[in-house]
């Protein structure tokens, strides 16, 4: 490996350290303001709805295995199956799909 | 450790397993990407063990391939990146009293998406043994599954690594639907956010959005309409 190389991927860890580590250590006190509050609880929400659709039908290869897989995962996920449960479910529903359709 | 802290950090460990098994699948390829960009084995599975980022990670290989600046990396790394300061902030919130400054650092290495995801889908309060618990498996599964995709390139049937690729999804749905058929609120936001995600994926004119500054805009937009008609009750029963 190049010292060259060892600075970019340096410049990488510590950007990317930087952007997770400053707001946690910044923000050390409760938030009162209710806005803010409010906004920060539906954060994960909002970013795991926006991240999950529509990447999620790419995430296989083919539309069909992943929209089996995505059904099977909602379906588990409303009866409140756990998290490994729902993403190997997923997983094998998508599986069995390509295998066999 | 007391029994209660092994507890917290066995805890963690096992709601990490499927994020680790995500990961051990994502980094695969990740390994395989490197050494074709002409990465050694080494460096790849430093870049792994150093970011635990799969698409800062992905640009930043583009950026070294390409022999781009330094500047122009660490540009991309905080664009695609700073969706970690909303989850770092969101995270900050929630961790018990018992955080000092030095496991705060240590902590904020780990947040990734999802282990954000989990942690932030607790009803209560984290401790540091269990976010110990919950970031040192996926860790391992990220820096194990780029040195297995580097040194070996593909060991997994194709369509079986395809398959293992919407394990994290299902992770994902694992945690909002249960959330969103609870609250009306959570409905919303997600229903919003998923709205603007397929918007800017498929409307031409947005096109120009980088994937990381999307999931910021949308993640945003649904916060800010939830928290503006389906605000949550006041915690510790402060009123402003």
């Amino acid at each position: 490996m190049t010292v060259k190389i060892l600075i970019y991927i340096i410049v990488m860890a510590v950007v990317t350290y930087l952007v997770r580590m400053l707001p946690m250590m910044v923000f050390r006190r409760k938030i009162k303001s209710r806005f803010l509050q409010s906004f920060l609880y539906y954060v994960p929400y909002a970013v795991l709805g926006a991240m999950t659709i529509p990447a999620v039908f790419y995430a296989t290869g083919d539309v069909l295995s992943a929209s089996i897989g995505l059904a099977v995962a909602f379906l588990l996920a409303f009866f409140g199956q756990s998290l490994i449960v729902v993403a190997l479910a997923a997983s094998s529903a998508a599986f069995l799909t390509m295998l066999f359709i | 450790m007391s029994q209660s802290s092994r507890r917290e950090f066995f805890g963690g460990f096992k709601d990490s397993i499927p994020i680790a098994l995500g990961y051990l699948s994502v980094s695969f390829g990740f390994g395989i990407m490197a050494v074709s960009n002409g990465l050694s084995v080494f460096a790849a599975v430093l870049i792994s063990m150093t970011n635990l980022t799969s698409a800062g990670q992905v640009a930043g290989l583009t950026v070294i391939a390409s022999g781009g600046g330094l500047i122009e990396m660490a540009v991309a790394q905080l664009v695609i990146n700073l969706r970690y300061s909303l989850m770092s902030l969101s995270l900050s919130q929630k961790l018990d009293g018992k955080f000092t400054w030095l496991s705060r650092l240590a902590i904020s290495f780990g947040i990734t998406d999802e282990i954000f995801a989990v942690a932030s889908g607790r009803s209560k309060e984290v401790s540091k043994q269990y976010m110990a618990g919950l970031i040192s498996l996926p860790w391992v599964g990220w820096a194990l599954g780029t040195l297995l995709g580097a040194a070996a390139g593909e060991i997994l049937p194709e369509k079986l690594k395809l398959a293992l690729g919407i394990a994290i999804y299902g992770m994902f749905v694992a945690i909002f639907v249960p959330a969103a058929r609870k609250a009306v609120g959570v409905l919303i936001v997600v229903i919003v956010a998923v709205a603007a995600s397929c918007c800017i994926r498929y409307i031409p004119i947005f096109s120009g959005i980088s994937e990381g500054f999307s999931i910021i805009i949308c993640t945003v937009l649904a916060a800010v309409i939830g928290a503006v008609f389906f605000p949550v009750k006041q915690e510790g029963g402060s009123d402003e």
